[in-house]
């Protein structure tokens, strides 16, 4: 794998060097957006469901230990096999084995953003294992080798004509034919032969259910019980935060979750996993992976809410103008930037800056997780970390020296005016970021306080 | 009623006609308003880079600026809103705490404590708002697309008191602009993106002003729009209401 840092401001300026692929990008997802506006406003209490998803979030994370347990007594009490996995090898390793023991070469998987994060398609693949991904948008840009580009909408970066190209390759399309019923079409053909033919399925979570010790997986296409309906064993993979008290909480976070991310009234398909149909397995894999760690950090743990609906992404102007591709992590936009400094804060050092803190995302996170405020709490603990450029540094403390002084701040305002007055080119340049597509305002004679003295 | 007049650094450096606009209006609104000399930033440009353990100097100094004052009012939502959220001062808590408590952003000052009702101003031109989002987000001078609740707006509330202005409708209400303050030369390319699309929903829509209650975000679209060559202006709300 590339370990080189990989850098937010410099990917985003690379999608921007295409415009009207912005523009599209950007009203796609807004199209997104105005969805989700439009069922929350058809709904009342939405404000109402917003806070109750918050609280029980809140309790679930403050009781996290005591809900783990209750779930995993009840989910072998249904007859599955429950895995504990510290860490993203862990995870994989568990994986792994119960592939090998069942000697398969092949299977396939619903989406699972975990599965994402521990990079399980690559490390099952280094060991002779191939993964069929069976959510359509997961599919395509694992025919294109990319990485999903947004954790609901995959291949939204992806236009139809392109994937016409790909499934041409890959499924034996007509050559340039991107018209989406024959492309999905075709998608169906091959997944359904995979289905069969397949004898383990992993599958995501969506929610699980301490006190029934259930799973619900949501999706719009029927992959997950497809897969899972017709293997010999399932594999369930969940982050430990993915848990829910009681069934009936259900009733909040179904009404919240379809509308939050594709404007939906409800995901297609929320099928209930419970108890393993004769002589199939059913295992659980219950996955850390840094979690516990962020719940022990105060100001993030409010992050762990996050049911992955993508509305912050959808919403985020940044977002929109950058690509997921942008923010190199599994979970990209807002939510992936407060989540990946906890994975590791060298290599995600730039995310948490790669956003104007306008708050939209808060405002439509349908858990209320404060999530430009994080961001700004991220950049301090980034910054006290070392994790910052020196010449950023040495120029922060300049700044303050002249902000913390008001002599100096009106010799240094009162020279800046006078330079760019007379010798406009030693501002207006290259090497000033603002100028290469802005101007910059025009130098005052003189200042507020010089006036203000004058007049007053 | 003493009022502290809070003028944010560039402001007082690149645009002190908005400081004018802003002492003149709240002046013929009957406010006893001060401007205490030696003020500099707010600390916002270093707290938002991640350097707010450096900000304890700019703390300092506008604690001590502005402590004596019943009310602080700044024509900048932004910069209120990281005093509200941010001013701390060791040994000085009891004011810093009265000065979060008592700043206010101009729009807001003139709707909630003033109670303004009716204004002598005249702007007879088509003007577009930019919500900024820290004001309507941070400050709720607005009410917000994403969430489910009664429209209100404090600046539109204000400039429906001026004869002859035309606002302008826009097809995304509340999109931020872009400038996101240092964010705006470490992410040129999405900054100057962001700029030029919500310009572009003022142009397209006939706007022959753009005015807001942040002069950061009105500089931003200012430089894309006169790089543009663009006819479009911006003015801060403070320059419009005191426009007789």
């Amino acid at each position: 794998m590339n370990t080189a840092i990989k850098d937010h401001a410099e990917l985003a300026e690379a999608f921007n060097a295409n415009e009207p692929r912005v523009n599209w990008h950007d009203e796609t997802l807004w199209w997104v957006r105005q969805k989700r506006d439009k069922m929350a406003w058809s709904l009342p209490e939405w404000e109402t469901l917003r806070e109750t998803a918050s609280l029980i979030k809140h309790n679930v994370l403050g009781n996290l230990h005591a809900y783990l347990e209750e779930f995993e007594r009840n989910a072998q009490q249904n007859g599955a096999i429950v895995h504990w996995a510290a860490d993203a090898e862990e995870h994989n390793r568990i994986v792994l084995e119960l592939l090998q023991q069942q000697g398969v070469k092949r299977m396939v998987k619903s989406k699972s953003m975990l599965t994402e994060e521990c990079h399980l398609n690559h490390y099952l693949a280094d060991h002779g294992i191939e993964v069929i991904d069976t959510d359509l948008g997961e599919r395509i840009v694992q025919l294109a080798k990319e990485p999903p580009s947004h954790i609901v909408l995959p291949c939204i970066h992806k236009k139809k004509e392109e994937i016409g190209d790909l499934f041409h390759i890959h499924l034996g399309t007509p050559a340039g034919n991107a018209d989406p019923q024959l492309l999905t079409a075709a998608a169906r053909l091959h997944l359904r032969s995979e289905f069969i033919q397949s004898r383990v399925a992993i599958t995501g979570v969506n929610f699980a259910v301490a006190e029934t010790g259930e799973m619900v997986v949501c999706t719009n296409e029927g992959n997950a019980d497809m897969g899972a309906h017709l293997a010999d064993v399932h594999i369930a993979c969940m982050g430990i935060e993915k848990l829910i008290p009681q069934r009936k909480h259900l009733g909040v976070f179904l009404r919240l979750l379809a509308r939050s991310a594709t404007g939906q009234p409800i995901t297609t398909y929320s099928s209930h996993f419970r108890t393993p149909k004769p002589g199939q397995q059913l295992h659980i894999v219950l996955v850390d992976n840094g979690r516990s760690r962020q719940l022990g950090r105060e100001d993030f743990r409010n992050s762990l809410k996050c049911i992955r609906c993508g509305a912050c992404m959808n919403t985020c102007p940044v977002y929109r103008r950058s690509g997921g591709h942008s923010y190199h992590n599994a979970i990209a936009g807002p939510i992936g930037a407060i989540l990946a400094p906890n994975l590791d804060m060298k290599q995600y050092a730039d995310l948490p800056f790669a956003s104007t803190l306008c708050g939209s995302c808060s405002n439509v996170c349908p858990v209320k997780i404060d999530i430009h405020q994080q961001l700004y709490k991220w950049r301090q603990v980034l910054v006290q970390d070392g994790q910052t450029k020196a010449a950023k540094t040495a120029g922060m403390k300049i700044m303050t020296t002249v902000l913390s002084r008001p002599g100096l701040y009106k010799f240094a305002g009162k020279m800046a005016r006078w330079v760019m007055r007379v010798a406009p080119g030693m501002v207006n340049n290259r090497f000033n970021p603002w100028y290469k597509q802005r101007e910059l305002p025009p130098p005052p004679a003189e200042s507020f306080e010089t006036w203000y003295k004058k007049n007053r | 009623m003493k009022v502290g007049l809070f003028i944010p650094c560039y402001i007082d450096q690149f645009y002190p006609q908005v400081g004018i606009a802003t002492l003149q209006l709240l002046e013929k609104l009957g406010c006893e308003v001060g401007y205490p000399s030696g003020q500099t930033c707010c600390g916002q440009p270093m707290a938002n880079s991640g350097y707010e353990h450096l900000t304890d100097g700019c703390n300092r100094l506008f604690t001590d600026n502005f402590k004596s004052y019943d009310y602080i009012v700044g024509p900048s939502g932004s910069c209120v809103l990281h005093v509200k959220d941010h001013l701390h001062v060791a040994d000085n808590e009891t004011a810093a705490t009265h000065i979060r408590q008592n700043i206010y952003e101009l729009s807001e000052f003139l709707t909630d404590v003033l109670q303004v009702k009716s204004l002598r101003a005249k702007f007879p031109h088509k003007v577009g708002v930019h919500q900024s989002c820290h004001g309507q987000r941070g400050l709720h001078v607005s009410q917000m697309t994403e969430l489910v609740g009664p429209a209100f707006s404090k600046p539109l509330q204000l400039l429906n008191m001026v004869d002859g202005l035309e606002l302008i409708e826009l097809d995304r209400k509340d999109e931020c602009c872009g400038f996101g303050g240092t964010f705006c030369v470490f992410e040129e390319a999405v900054s100057v993106k962001m700029g030029k699309d919500r310009v572009a929903d003022h142009v397209h829509h006939g706007a022959e002003y753009i005015t807001g209650n942040d002069v950061s975000c009105l500089m931003h679209l200012e430089g894309i729009l006169r790089r543009q060559q663009s006819p479009v202006k911006v003015l801060h709300l403070a320059e419009i209401l005191n426009n007789e």
